[in-house]
């Protein structure tokens, strides 16, 4: 019975693996031509054939090999500050880049295990936002509406013209 | 002489006001960002990328250089004052450092660090002036075959040199070889991998890429390793270095020097293993050696002055042959290509403003964070204490509207989120990623190159060999493999890691 000594090497030989298989599965159909007239196939699939080798060999040394063992994934900074990074993504054009800069920093904060939400945080947070917008979307001139169309009939609602 | 009025065309570049304003301000943040802790220039350049993009090419990489070698002045400060290197290239500058900050030199300690620097600055300046010129013009004369080669040997070196698995890093480059190939086909102008969505028409874009990996993924990892500490900081006074300290400083620092220049050209070497090189050097050539490790100002100099050599002349590469000796000279490669400029030995006579710009103000910026570091010292104290549970958010969030605004998409941030995770996954796996970003980097010009050479001969891939210049590129690199799997050499490199 084999007993897998290193799942780094086995996990990582599965990663070639499946990249290496996806990109000839979806690079099938590109041309590979000849050596001396190399189709646009050609570098990409050769690319891919050769991580299929090292994902071979890395799940072989998976049983050859030893290393420490993988340190347990820490899901909660993991699964927030991804999770920020994609809220920042959706709302930043519908809800505007104030809306999306807020909630992308306090989903982002919460992913220290220190995160505590006081004054000052949220006063910081603020300066962020507004310095970010002065910079960034004022000053460069970046095309991230400061209030997206989600908040527009609110907007419209304050006793001043914009 | 040559190198005289190139390096008087390179001075009337770099001492413009506004190069020097962008020189200052790298300078500065480099060593802003070598003293916060959690936050290194790989990630810091890729976060200001994008808005570098509105600068003149030779500002833009005057600033990112000095952002590079404003780390390692910063990186130190760290390591004597509160023992925590701020870069891999300080290591052993805490050794020393921090015990004589404890014995109440901190001041003549930082002096130390920073003199070295200095003297190790305007040396490598020197020689980059000397050196560049006839190894761009020798690349100059290479044809397809040979830049294959040459990139081939890049790769390798790199490496070979760098630390981890090799088996893990060779991976790490063909996949980014690999991931470099998405996007539209420049021969025959067919879409690959791009799965029907126009934004990946370009490819993947490398500051996305790079912002994912040594970005996100990298605060993901700094969280992991838990909360902040209360630190301790040395206080500082007496910056003067006395007489004593000059005459034992200056051999060390000219062992250094010699030290990080012989191994800052090597790719993948850089600073820190010629950081480790000079201090294990310094135990046995010193008189002092045998006190190194208990507070001697030997054992700053020395390493000080090979980590800033090294960080110079890994320009030397990147320069003349348009080769990336660790990610931030990918990072200035990828930043040229977007400027319209083909990295390589062409730079050279294209761009001699650029080029010589560059180097020159290497030293103007060497000088500045002389005159910058000692008397700010208190800024950079009070620098070390900013918890990074207040930090991170913000460089989140900078690098999620510097993503954004490469083109103006949120499709980016997918990217980023992607290889945020993905970068994590390789953390856990012990799988270096920087090899994967020099694979990215050179991919397109590789498959160029190879395709070039291969219509030329006619689909015989034996001119690789054939060709006395590349045969002797693809030996070395060969020999370098080679090497790796010597049990000595193995041993000796695990060591230095």
């Amino acid at each position: 019975m084999l007993r897998v000594s290193s799942s780094r090497d086995l996990w990582a030989g599965l990663i070639y693996l499946a990249i290496g298989a996806a990109g000839l599965w979806f690079g099938w159909a590109y041309p590979m031509g000849t050596a001396g007239r190399m189709g646009s196939g050609y570098f990409p699939k050769v690319l891919a054939a050769l991580l299929i080798g090292f994902g071979v060999l890395g799940v072989m040394r998976s049983v050859t090999i030893e290393s420490p063992a993988i340190t347990p994934i820490s899901w909660r900074p993991l699964v927030l500050v991804l999770l920020a990074c994609m809220l920042f993504a959706l709302l930043l054009e519908p809800a505007g880049f104030i809306v999306a800069t807020a909630v992308f920093g306090l989903t982002c904060a919460a992913a220290s295990q220190q995160f505590k939400l006081d004054l000052m945080s949220l006063l910081g947070l603020a300066a962020l936002i507004t310095v970010c917008a002065l910079v960034f979307v004022v000053g460069l001139g970046i095309p991230m509406p400061l209030v997206g169309p989600w908040l527009e009939p609110a907007v419209s609602l304050l006793p001043f013209k914009r | 002489m040559d190198i005289f009025a190139n390096l008087w065309l390179g001075l009337s570049v770099a001492v413009t006001p506004i190069n020097l304003w962008w020189c200052l301000v790298g300078c500065f943040l480099g060593t802003a960002i070598g003293v916060l802790p959690g936050l290194g220039p790989t990630a810091t350049i890729a976060m200001l990328l994008p808005a570098t993009f509105a600068l003149e090419p030779v500002s833009a990489l005057i600033m990112m250089a000095g952002i590079f070698y404003g780390a390692q002045y910063g990186g130190s400060t760290t390591a004597i004052l509160v023992n925590l290197p701020g870069e891999v290239t300080s290591v052993v500058t805490a050794l020393d450092g921090y015990k004589m900050a404890r014995q109440g030199a901190a001041g003549r300690a930082l002096a130390a660090a920073a003199i070295s620097s200095f003297f190790a600055g305007t040396v490598c300046t020197v020689l980059i002036a000397l050196f560049a010129p006839p190894i761009s013009e020798m690349a100059g004369q290479f044809g397809p075959a040979e830049y294959f080669s040459l990139m081939v040997l890049g790769l390798v070196a790199a490496v070979v040199l760098a630390n981890g698995s090799v088996f893990h890093a060779l991976a790490m480059i063909v996949l980014g070889l690999f991931l470099g190939s998405v996007g539209t086909d420049v021969t025959s102008g067919t879409q690959r991998y791009a799965f029907g969505y126009p934004d990946l028409a370009d490819g993947l874009n490398f500051v996305v890429v790079a912002m994912g990996i040594f970005g996100i993924a990298e605060i993901i990892s700094n969280l992991e390793e838990g909360g902040d500490t209360e630190l301790e900081v040395a206080p500082v006074k007496g910056l003067m270095p006395t007489r004593e300290d000059w005459s034992r400083m200056i051999p060390s620092m000219l062992r250094g020097t010699t030290i990080g220049a012989l191994l800052g050209v090597l790719p993948g070497a850089g600073g820190a293993m010629a950081s480790f090189a000079a201090y294990a050097f310094e135990k046995k050539a010193s008189k002092n050696g045998h006190l190194l490790g208990t507070g001697v100002i030997e054992g700053i100099a020395s390493p000080e002055a090979a980590n800033n050599a090294g960080a110079q002349m890994s320009f030397v590469p990147m320069l003349t042959l348009g080769l990336p000796a660790n990610p931030v000279m990918a990072l200035m490669i990828g930043a040229m290509i977007v400027k319209n400029i083909v990295p390589g030995p062409t730079v050279m006579t294209a761009e001699p403003a650029l080029f010589w710009g560059l180097i020159a103000s290497m030293w103007v910026g060497n000088a500045m964070l002389l005159a910058l570091n000692l008397p700010l010292i208190g800024i950079w104290v009070r620098m070390i204490q900013v918890p990074y549970r207040y930090l991170f958010p913000m460089i989140a969030v900078f690098c999620a509207i510097g993503v954004f605004s490469l083109s103006n998409t949120v499709f980016d941030l997918y990217i980023m989120v992607a290889f945020g995770l993905f970068g994590y996954v390789l953390k856990k796996l012990g799988c270096e990623p920087a090899p994967m970003l020099f694979g990215f980097v050179l991919g397109a010009a590789m498959e160029e190159y190879l395709r070039r050479t291969l219509l030329i001969s006619h689909g015989d891939p034996s001119v690789l060999v054939t060709r006395p210049i590349s045969a002797a590129l693809l030996g070395l690199s060969a020999i370098c493999l080679a090497l790796i799997l010597l049990p000595a050499f193995r041993k000796t490199r695990a060591e230095a890691a």
